[in-house]
């Protein structure tokens, strides 16, 4: 890998580039899809290759290919070189970066059972047990189930002498069971709508127990098909930490990443409301429940590293301190102009992609007092909602609406009834600040997600959230109209 | 079947794409495989991004990739890779043969489609040679008219300018040999006006030197502007003429949730033939064939894309098949599958909805009482089968008058059936845009809709 990743940096820096970097990555790839009891596919993909980024006159560039050459890495340096030139012809600011020391150093995923080791045959048999359990509840109309495990080997160079190698294995699983009766198409997802994924091996599959759940599920998906209709109104809601990670997701993530604030997304996902002005004032983001931190350090998390692809070591940032907004997930390049050290969150979606401010795992911490159950049976009157189905939030990260799979009727701090079809929504603020009580360590659980959409090429990030589960007053449900 | 004519020179990458394809189903027969497709794609795509009126990001990428399908009897593995050396390929089909003998047989596996599935029916060209020869300079210069054009009108431009060519190729153990090049263009841009006002344009061809890019960054300037100081406007049901860019939604959205065979077969589909679910004016065909939008000669499985009319004059007619699912139905596939593994079944990819009569001050001027609308954001389903689907609007919402332009409006969320939609369609624009879809272009005019039911409100 050194011969290439100092053939590519010599060059960019000969043909005048004052700044490069190079990541070599190699992905490996193993799904298998189950429906309604049998595999219906087991796919392998590998891919590998190299890009190179360059500042030239101020301006980036970047090329890349799948020829892992040295002839290849000349042609590559200098396709970004004369690229960066034409992004030079419509400059206004030239680009600095912050000034942080050069990296050096590996770093692994901790895991116990190598999910590429575990023969096909286990891998197979565990899901498709499960899917079957499933399946063959009585009104279920179609299941589906998957795995899958990735792997990334990651080497990053760059010409102030930084060089990493990293090795990154995620693994992720779900069963979903499907009731349908005529227009109505209810859902139930175990662990998780999409799946469960963390940053571990073959014993997170295993400790998830696929097959002890999916019964269940599918039972509650059938039920949902005669369960009433969730009612429009003002209530009390309870985010399950199945939900809660996508609303931290979408409305706190999302927001809080430089690069959209400074408008660079601005033609595809959109902005932010944080602009900066709100970092200076002390913002009110939340209640003084809400701590949120972008801690790429996590255990488990899918956004958890050694390094971003800048060569910036993972850390922990503050976003969020009691309510207050303090802090931004933040790059080399963005950082300064905060007047800040970048925090690290440069991410790229392999070989052939840049990297972009991706978030890393944006945490809402636990609050130590109530446990999950303690906040249900401190509620007198509200909806407990579970597993996400929909999603939508405005351009500038404020209206969101979300769908979850059901909702269970809180009374006299008991859960209850089911109800069908349940929506929230609200103005992001203003929803952290309705926020009176955040569930202790207890319920607290590393999630994330491995399709964060971001970028032009679109790039697919996989990220963290642990939460613990939430109490939010005076929520909008329902839509009036449906 | 060989869905071009074949250009054997080696400067062709689809003929490159489909010796490598051939390579392949070479080496499975040899290891064993009862058949075998394997399906080449080639890419090399270029983006330059802009913000601030500024390029940020330009990036260049050079890729190949062999997928390979490997039957051995019913039993099925998928393996991709980048590695197109001999060792690579020597590992991948020894993998995938290994894989195959592990996995449970596919009882309805109906086997791979041959030459004789699918249609002959062929577009002009899906390559332009200027969209291919595209270079870091011509598309720094199309940024540069964007920025003039913002300039000129005191706003700040946001955008991207994408070029590219794919090369695909597919060969199966049943007869099939497609190849063929594609290229497409892509000029988007958002203005942001000191006012507070966004507006929004975009362009997509196959020929990088159609687009226009002071045209596009001019008509988004003015919609900026014209959005400046937006007004707030309570929820509520609004008659609403919806510029392409929104109307594009409602037809990908349709074709994810309806018009896909699977989504039929396995009951989740709105979809029944001979249903209404449109007004009159409403016609929604998928093809392959038009060379207005982003034209392809076959699917992912080589198999010639045959012109489906989804929707006509408001009737549900037919939907979109692969070779399995068509296979279920007793029928051929009419040429929309992705590449396997492939779970969610057939696609429309070259979705094509028919003009109307109206022009686009006519579909305004019919509005009393209603909202203008440039382009949703962030939508999804909120209950599938009645396609219910909630959005925000976006970069430019505008309110009607008496026929008339009164004002800007802040963004508005939207919880609507997209088939209502469709039956409340009174009006079609007699022009159409070339817009990029979720998968592939789209051709689409813009329309007048008599009730769309906006419930939120968000401050801008």
């Amino acid at each position: 890998m050194r011969d290439l990743t100092d053939r590519a940096l010599d060059t960019a820096n000969g043909l005048g580039a004052e700044y490069a970097d190079v990541r070599i990555v190699r992905r490996l790839e193993e799904s298998i899809a189950v429906k309604t009891g049998r595999v219906e596919g087991v796919a392998i993909g590998e891919t590998e290759g190299f890009g190179i980024r360059v500042l030239v006159d101020g301006a980036w560039g970047f090329a890349s290919s799948n020829h892992l050459e040295l002839a290849e890495a000349d042609r590559v340096a200098g396709l970004a070189v004369r690229i960066a030139k034409a992004s030079a012809t419509a400059l206004r600011n030239r680009v600095i970066l912050d000034g942080r020391p050069a990296a050096h150093g590996t770093y692994e995923t901790p895991l116990t059972e190598d999910p590429f080791t575990v023969p096909l045959e286990t891998k197979i048999d565990d899901l498709v047990t499960a899917d079957r359990l499933a399946a063959e509840v009585k009104g279920i109309a179609f299941t589906e189930s998957m795995y899958a495990a990735q792997r990334e080997w990651k080497t990053f160079a760059a010409t102030d002498g930084s060089f990493t190698e990293q090795t990154i294995t995620h693994i992720g699983a779900g069963v979903e069971a499907n009731a349908i009766e005529g227009d109505e198409h209810q859902r139930r997802s175990f662990p998780d709508a999409g799946g469960g994924f963390s940053a571990a091996g073959y014993e997170f599959i295993r400790k998830l127990d696929l097959k002890g759940h999916a019964e269940a599920y599918a039972e509650e998906a059938v039920a949902l098909l005669s369960a009433p209709q969730c009612e429009p109104g003002r209530r009390t809601i309870i985010l399950d930490p199945s939900q809660l990670y996508l609303q931290v997701h979408e409305s706190c993530g999302h927001p809080s990443e430089l690069d959209r604030v400074f408008g660079t997304e601005a033609s595809y996902a959109g902005t932010s409301f944080l602009t900066t002005d709100k970092l200076d004032e002390g913002f009110r983001y939340g209640s003084d429940q809400i701590t949120i931190v972008a801690d790429a350090t996590a255990a488990n998390g899918m956004g958890t590293f050694g390094w971003d692809d800048e060569g910036v070591a993972a850390q922990a940032v503050p976003l969020v301190k009691e309510g207050i907004f303090v802090g931004y997930l933040s790059s080399r390049e963005t950082a300064p102009r905060i007047g800040r050290q970048s925090g690290g969150a440069m991410r790229a979606d392999g070989w052939n992609r840049i990297p972009l401010i991706r978030m890393t795992n944006v945490n809402l911490l636990p609050v130590p007092g109530k446990s999950l159950a303690e906040i249900v049976a401190d509620t007198d009157d509200g909806l407990y909602l579970a597993s996400n189905r929909s999603w939508s939030i405005d351009d500038r990260r404020l209206n969101f609406q979300f769908a979850t799979e059901v909702a269970y009727e809180i009374k006299g701090g008991k859960k209850g009834r089911l109800f069908k079809n349940p929506t929230y929504t609200g103005i992001t603020y203003e929803f952290w600040r309705s926020c009176d009580a955040v569930a202790d360590e207890r319920s607290f659980v590393m999630l994330g997600t491995p399709n964060c959409g971001k970028g032009e090429p679109g790039q697919t990030g996989h990220v963290g959230h642990a939460v613990s589960g939430a109490r939010f007053r005076n929520v909008q449900v329902g839509v009036g109209k449906w | 079947m060989v869905s071009r004519p074949m250009d054997t020179t080696r400067d062709d990458p689809a003929a490159d794409s489909l010796r490598l394809a051939e390579d392949v189903l070479g080496r499975a027969l040899q290891a064993g495989a009862s058949e075998a497709e394997v399906l080449v794609t080639g890419d090399d795509s270029y983006l330059t991004r802009f913000a601030n009126s500024e390029i940020h990001q330009n990036v260049a990428e050079t890729n190949r990739s062999v997928n390979l399908r490997f039957v051995d009897g019913r039993r099925i593995a998928v393996l991709s890779s980048g590695r197109t050396d001999d060792e690579g390929l020597r590992n991948l089909v020894e993998r995938a043969a290994a894989i195959a003998k592990t996995v449970e047989e596919l009882e309805d596996w109906a086997g791979l489609p041959g030459p004789a599935d699918g249609s002959t029916v062929r577009p002009a060209t899906t390559w332009a040679a200027p969209t291919a020869d595209a270079t870091p300079e011509l598309r720094a210069e199309g940024v540069r008219a964007v920025i003039a054009a913002a300039d000129d009108a005191g706003v700040v431009a946001y955008g991207s300018f994408s070029t590219g060519e794919d090369s695909i190729a597919v060969a199966n153990s049943a007869g099939i040999r497609s190849a063929e090049r594609r290229s497409s263009a892509q000029l988007i841009t958002v203005s942001m006006s000191p006012g507070g006002g966004n507006g929004y344009a975009e362009m997509v061809a196959m020929d990088a030197s159609t687009i226009d890019a002071a045209a596009i960054g001019r008509e988004a300037a003015a919609k900026a502007r014209a959005s400046d100081n937006a007004v707030g406007l309570a929820p509520g049901d609004y008659p609403v003429v919806l510029e392409e860019y929104a109307v594009v939604d409602i037809t990908d959205m349709l074709g994810y949730l309806g018009f896909s065979a699977l989504a039929v077969q396995e009951g989740r589909s709105f979809v029944e033939p001979g249903k209404r679910i449109g007004s009159d004016l409403v016609t929604i065909v998928d093809d392959g064939a038009d060379t207005a939008g982003l034209p392809m000669s076959f699917d992912y499985e080589g198999v010639g894309k045959e012109r489906v009319v989804m929707v006509e004059n408001g009737i549900c007619r037919g939907v979109v098949y692969d070779s399995q699912t068509a296979a279920r139905d007793g029928r051929r596939s009419t040429g929309h599958g992705l590449p396997a593994p492939n779970p969610y079944g057939p696609f429309p990819l070259n979705t094509v909805m028919s003009t109307g009569t109206t022009s686009r001050e006519d579909l305004i001027a019919g509005l009393d009482r209603g909202l203008l609308v440039t382009r949703f954001h962030y939508t999804n389903p909120v209950h599938p089968k009645l396609a219910i689907i909630t959005g925000m609007t976006r970069d430019g919402t505008f309110l009607v008058e008496d026929g008339k332009i009164v004002g800007p409006v802040r963004n508005l969320r939207y919880t609507q059936s997209y088939l209502d939609a469709l039956s409340g369609v009174s009006a079609v624009s007699s022009t159409r845009k070339t817009i990029k879809g979720f998968l592939g272009g789209a051709v689409i005019p813009a329309v007048r809709i008599d009730a769309w039911t906006f419930t939120g409100a968000t401050e801008h």
